[in-house]
């Protein structure tokens, strides 16, 4: 066994044991960035700035009930949350965080990210239904209605992204890039910003983020279908969903933004800035930040990790990841963006947009990148 | 590197496997470590505090049925594109009319439900007027 064919199971099991400590710290970057749209400090008490909120959460989880409703069907109810994960984490697999940092490879990359997220309605379905409760059921449906009406149009506006790359396996899409010398969110003359727009809409409506978040919509239906779960039967589902965000930020990154390419990445005299000035910028402005905020073991840690950056050697080694990981939190920022900017929408706004509009204008984008790819 | 299909899949199923231990033991701790204090109050769902009425397992509407119909045949559709969108460059000319004719022929369904109300979710007197 030599170590490039241990490294996919090195990844999936950090993967595995890292995503729960970092799905709470995505929250609690969304509930810090959420105060700022709003002018408050949000969570401020578990250590310095709220930096240790994430496992004073965790650990009150666990100290949680695990409560199972009476008449609950009990197979289903246990079995339903560890299905979401499952089908979550499974998308990990193929998504190429540099040109050899990837668990699989597959020839159907982008297929099965498709294919695990229809799975992934079943979590949510048998969740709602196997509780016995109003609330959940209505959630339930509601649910898995919007996942299945978006996926349509989500799967519409990445067959764009299929004609221009010629491949369905992720690490193809991101060499394709390379080679065409431009990313796919501005090929065909600009064509694919539609596309681009499609896929945008229709992926938060598939992770049931705000202004699509009816399956969770609290001011309704209490919870949504996890209404009845409690303790870290509740936190699975939010490990789920946020794993979900990752990934569909992680999709989006890859196919519309180069994935791990830097920007410019056929432009060779580019190569030293883009791979390690501009890294070493942004930590050392970081450090910056870290400093104002009097943080200072975290303005220590960011600064010499820039001055890592500088090392040719290391720049080229760590751009790949850098860049992957910019583009999702960039995509990731965005998303929270928009539920701080926009109210939820109404069940018969939500199903007239998906079929009424996205369906038609994704056929329309793919019929026009089709006639405009074969001039 | 991977020759063939098992070898290129396995680390996928390594993956899920991974991430089945991990919730599993999530829920072990919290099964190990949580409180349990139960009565009856607390088992019953949750009804905003009122006494459950009836029973979750109720008929639902109709429309949720229909939406996953309509779901799989629009599905299946974008997955017949995905084969053309690979080679569509070669197939050229021929393989897009081929495709347009296939779109057309699905559209003309999707035309048909939605002028059916297949699609509406607000109730519209004026149309139950006629309907009925």
């Amino acid at each position: 066994m030599t170590f490039e064919t241990l490294l996919p199971y090195l990844m999936a099991a950090i993967f595995a044991m890292a995503f729960p400590l970092v799905t709470g710290y995505l929250v609690l970057v969304e509930r810090k960035i959420l105060a700022d749209f709003q002018a408050r400090l949000g969570p401020m008490r578990v250590g310095p700035h709220g930096l240790l909120q994430p496992i004073a959460d965790a650990l009150k989880l666990i100290l949680k009930e695990d409560t199972v409703p009476k008449d609950a069907d009990k197979f289903l109810f246990y079995l339903a949350p560890l299905l979401s994960v499952v089908t979550a984490f499974g998308s990990f697999a193929v998504i190429p965080i540099s040109a050899t940092l990837r668990i699989a490879d597959l020839n159907i990359g982008l297929l099965l990210i498709s294919a695990l997220a229809a799975v992934g309605v079943f979590g949510i379905i048998l969740g709602g239904w196997s509780s016995n409760s109003n609330y959940s059921l209505l959630g339930a449906l509601r649910g898995a209605a919007q996942l299945i009406s978006y996926e349509v149009a989500l799967g519409l506006s990445l067959v764009t992204v299929v004609m221009l790359s010629g491949t369905l396996s992720m690490q193809g899409i991101v060499e394709a890039q390379f080679n065409q010398r431009i990313w796919f969110l501005f090929g065909n003359y600009g064509l694919m910003l539609l596309s681009f727009f499609i896929f945008l809409i229709a992926a938060v409506a598939e992770v049931n983020r705000a202004p699509f978040d009816l399956p969770e919509a609290e001011s309704e239906i209490v919870a949504g279908y996890h209404t009845e779960y409690s303790g870290f039967r509740w936190a699975l589902y939010m490990l789920a969903e946020y794993t979900n965000i990752f990934i569909i930020c992680a999709v989006a990154a890859t196919v519309f933004f180069g994935g791990w390419l830097r920007p410019f990445a056929n432009i060779e005299w580019l190569a030293y800035p883009m791979d390690a000035i501009f890294p070493a910028a942004l930590l050392f402005l970081s450090a910056w930040g870290c400093a104002r905020m009097k943080l200072f073991p975290f303005t220590a840690l960011l600064g010499i990790s820039g001055l890592v950056f500088l090392i040719p050697a290391v720049a080229t080694a760590l751009s790949a990841p850098f860049w992957f990981f910019l583009k999702v939190s960039a995509v990731f920022y965005v998303l929270i963006w928009f539920r701080a900017s926009w109210p939820r929408l109404r069940y018969d706004q939500l199903m007239d947009l998906g079929w009424k509009r996205l369906i038609p204008l994704a056929l329309g984008a793919l019929l026009a990148n089709a006639i405009i790819g074969m001039l | 590197m991977p020759t063939t299909y098992s070898e290129l899949y396995f680390p996928v199923l390594v993956q899920v496997l991974f991430a089945a231990v991990v919730a599993a033991s999530l829920i072990g701790a919290g099964l190990f470590f949580g409180k349990r204090n139960r009565n009856s109050a607390k088992d019953s769902p949750y009804e905003s505090g009122m006494k459950p009425v009836g029973s979750a397992r109720e008929r639902f509407s109709v429309k949720f049925y229909l939406v996953a119909m309509l779901f799989i045949l629009f599905d299946i559709e974008a997955v017949f594109l995905y084969p053309w969108a690979v080679v569509y460059r070669e197939l050229g000319i021929f393989g897009f009319i081929e495709m347009v004719l296939f779109m057309i022929l699905v559209l003309s369904g999707f035309y048909f439900v939605w002028k059916k109300g297949a699609l509406d979710w607000t109730l519209n007197p004026q149309r139950k007027a006629k309907d009925s």
